[in-house]
């Protein structure tokens, strides 16, 4: 009974780190960048949640969907103004820049008087709340965060399969030129790749601010979810979601059966014995080397 | 504008290109060994910072700049070097040795941590450095009986025959030879097929191995020596501070360090200099401008971390070559006067130019 409770923590653990890793996927297969900035995202899309409801008194849903179509709107502008101009640049400088955005990102919102140096709790009607299963207890955040990033996969799955948005931004994810040769308006799906990523990682910080608290710091567990990218191999939408649940079992288990300090270490000795066995991750492509 | 004919191939190899080179270097020599007279001493210990990180930089931009592998874990070489020097130093042996000892062990870390620089390239070595540098930094923590944990562990200050550097303008001469000693050392190799091997793997790997350049062995050197700097580096910062504790080499320090190659320019070894001189300046600028802003700005605690994220982006969107690059555009201008062009250091608009099958 004990393992199968960690193992649904550690599920709902790795659905946060699954869905901040797919960020980096969508931004990674899009551009050829490597976002830094994630963790930032994702802690910002929380405060935008919490602004929106304890300052302006939205109810949860449509405060849930607000911050969720706002941190979108951002991501595009991010792209937009930062990153476009630096595209097709060293994959170096790329990922300085985005360390910098999160840089800003985590400062302005420490700069907020009062607001960004403290914790908050974000107020949700499924706080407190837990089910019994026999032996079993079930919290109710765990549950959703679990049903939550099914939904969102589902729906990816469904764009990328089924319109012509998607399509195209397989295209060009696969081949940019040879998209752009097709009418395929590659730059837009750039921005629009940053969108979605930006979105996808307001959700997660929507799940994880009920588990954890709302800070100014907790963009910093996307430094977590990096392993979880790797394992499931870099640029592999479905990877990003079943490496961030290797992830988030292993540092549950570690966390219980091993001793101490083996739990915040457990994601990057995976990620370490990763890279020695098999470099290209679960589900990751190999692509032949080109002169 | 002064123009270089080359007539042989000992000329092109000199350090000091030509007569300007060696009035300007003598001259901050000089600037530099009268210091400890002239400057009062909080501005020694600042300086002697400096030097320090300048000596962690020139190893970082072998790795990053020159051989063209990044690693966001190099605070953990700094660690590994601080605390066998701590320990050592602790039993009582001599600073000279237990340096050594310190650059020999942070070199043989780099080695094991090249390894998998030999499989995995870009963004997965970034990885694998990552989690590299955070077991280490949960090591430091957790073996108490070697490094203290987290309270931390003490150190006295170098000795060398007897005599104790416990003043600050004595460590300061100590960090400066080391210093100037270092950065000779990097220019030597640089020159040296050695490094020349290194340029060659940063610009196309592919070309590097069809030239006969042994990938695995010099990626593994380049790391070696870049560890083993970071550890020299990392012994002398444990000695200025005097206490050295898990959380001051921890994921945060590594980025900074990486900060500072950029900002400073990347591949060129006047960038690690001007990047550390750069790194240490702006906590005292910033807290310098905080008396100029409005307090509702000036006192908020982010504001530190927007001005280097706001530096940073700058840097790499206006001027990817750093603080050198700026230098050297501004020379050009003054050297070319009325004929400087616009677009002279314009950078190659590479859109849609794949990374990926590299």
């Amino acid at each position: 009974m004990q393992f199968v409770q960690l193992l649904i923590s550690g599920i709902s653990q790795g659905c946060i780190y699954g869905l901040i890793a797919l960020g980096f996927v969508l931004i990674y297969k899009a551009t050829e960048t490597v976002s830094f900035a994630q963790g930032e995202l994702m802690m910002l899309g929380a405060f935008c949640g919490l602004a929106l409801m304890t300052v302006l008194g939205f109810p949860f849903w449509a405060a849930v969907l607000a911050s969720i179509l706002a941190m979108g709107l951002f991501g595009v502008v991010l792209e937009r103004a930062v990153i476009r101009p630096i595209l097709g640049q060293p994959a170096f400088s790329i990922v300085m820049l985005t360390i910098g955005i999160g840089y800003v990102l985590r400062g302005l919102v420490t700069m907020i008087p009062n607001i960004g140096t403290e914790t908050h709790t974000l107020p949700v009607p499924y706080k407190d709340l837990s089910f019994r299963l026999g032996a079993l207890v079930l919290n109710a955040e765990q549950l959703v965060v679990i049903a939550a990033t099914a939904l969102l996969c589902v729906l990816l799955f469904a764009l990328f399969r089924y319109s012509k948005l998607g399509i195209a931004m397989q295209a060009s994810s696969q081949n940019q030129l040879a998209a752009y040769y097709m009418g395929i308006p590659v730059q837009r799906l750039n921005g629009l790749a940053w969108g979605l990523a930006a979105a996808v990682a307001a959700v997660a910080g929507l799940l994880l601010a009920p588990i954890t608290f709302v800070h100014a710091n907790m963009g910093l567990i996307g430094l977590k979810a990096f392993p979880a990218a790797v394992v499931g191999g870099f640029g592999s939408l479905p990877g990003a979601i079943v490496g961030g649940l290797v992830i988030g079992i292993v540092e549950s288990l570690s966390g219980f059966y091993l001793p101490d300090g083996f739990k915040d270490t457990a994601a990057y000795i995976v990620v370490l014995i990763m890279l020695m066995v098999k470099p290209n991750g679960l589900f990751g492509e190999k692509l032949r080397k080109k002169v | 504008m002064r123009f270089i004919f080359k007539t042989s191939y000992e000329q092109d190899l000199r350090l000091a290109k030509h007569g300007g080179h060696v009035f300007w270097y003598s001259l901050l020599a000089v600037a530099l060994v009268a210091a400890p007279w002239v400057a009062p001493e909080y501005w020694l210990a600042q300086l002697t910072f400096v030097l320090i990180y300048a000596i962690v930089g020139l190893g970082l931009m072998l790795l990053a700049g020159f051989t063209g592998l990044f690693s966001l874990g190099h605070a953990a070489f700094l660690g590994v070097g601080a605390y066998t020097q701590a320990v050592l130093t602790g039993m009582g042996w001599p600073f000279a040795l237990s340096l050594a000892c310190a650059a020999g062990l942070s070199a043989a870390v780099g080695v094991v941590v090249g390894l998998p620089a030999l499989r995995v390239k870009g963004i997965y070595l970034g990885m694998a450095t990552l989690s590299f540098g955070f077991i280490v930094e949960e090591v430091f923590a957790r073996w108490e009986s070697v490094t203290g944990g987290n309270s931390g562990k003490h150190l006295v200050p170098p000795q060398i025959a007897g005599y104790s550097f416990e003043s600050t303008e004595s460590f300061y001469f100590l960090c400066l030879v080391i210093a100037v000693v270092s950065t000779l050392a990097i220019l030597n190799l640089l020159r040296s097929p050695t490094g020349r091997a290194f340029v060659a793997i940063r610009d196309s790997e592919i070309s590097a191995q069809s030239m006969g350049i042994h990938l695995a062995r010099y990626k593994t050197l380049s790391f070696s020596i870049s560890a083993a700097l970071a550890g020299i580096g990392g012994a002398l910062y444990a000695h200025k501070l005097q206490f050295i504790s898990p959380d001051q080499f921890n994921i945060l320090q590594s980025i900074d360090l990486l900060l500072m190659i950029v900002i400073g320019g990347l591949g060129s070894v006047h960038g690690a200099f001007l990047g550390a001189i750069f790194l240490i300046s702006m906590p005292q600028l910033i807290s310098l401008s905080k008396d100029w802003l409005p307090t509702a700005i000036g006192q908020a605690p982010g504001l530190q971390a927007v001005v280097y994220g706001v530096v940073l982006i700058a840097f790499v969107l206006f001027e990817p070559m750093g603080l050198y690059g700026r230098w050297l555009k501004v020379r050009t201008w003054l050297q070319m006067f009325p004929f400087y062009r616009k677009g002279l250091f314009k950078r190659q608009k590479s859109f849609q130019k794949s990374d990926r099958l590299k």
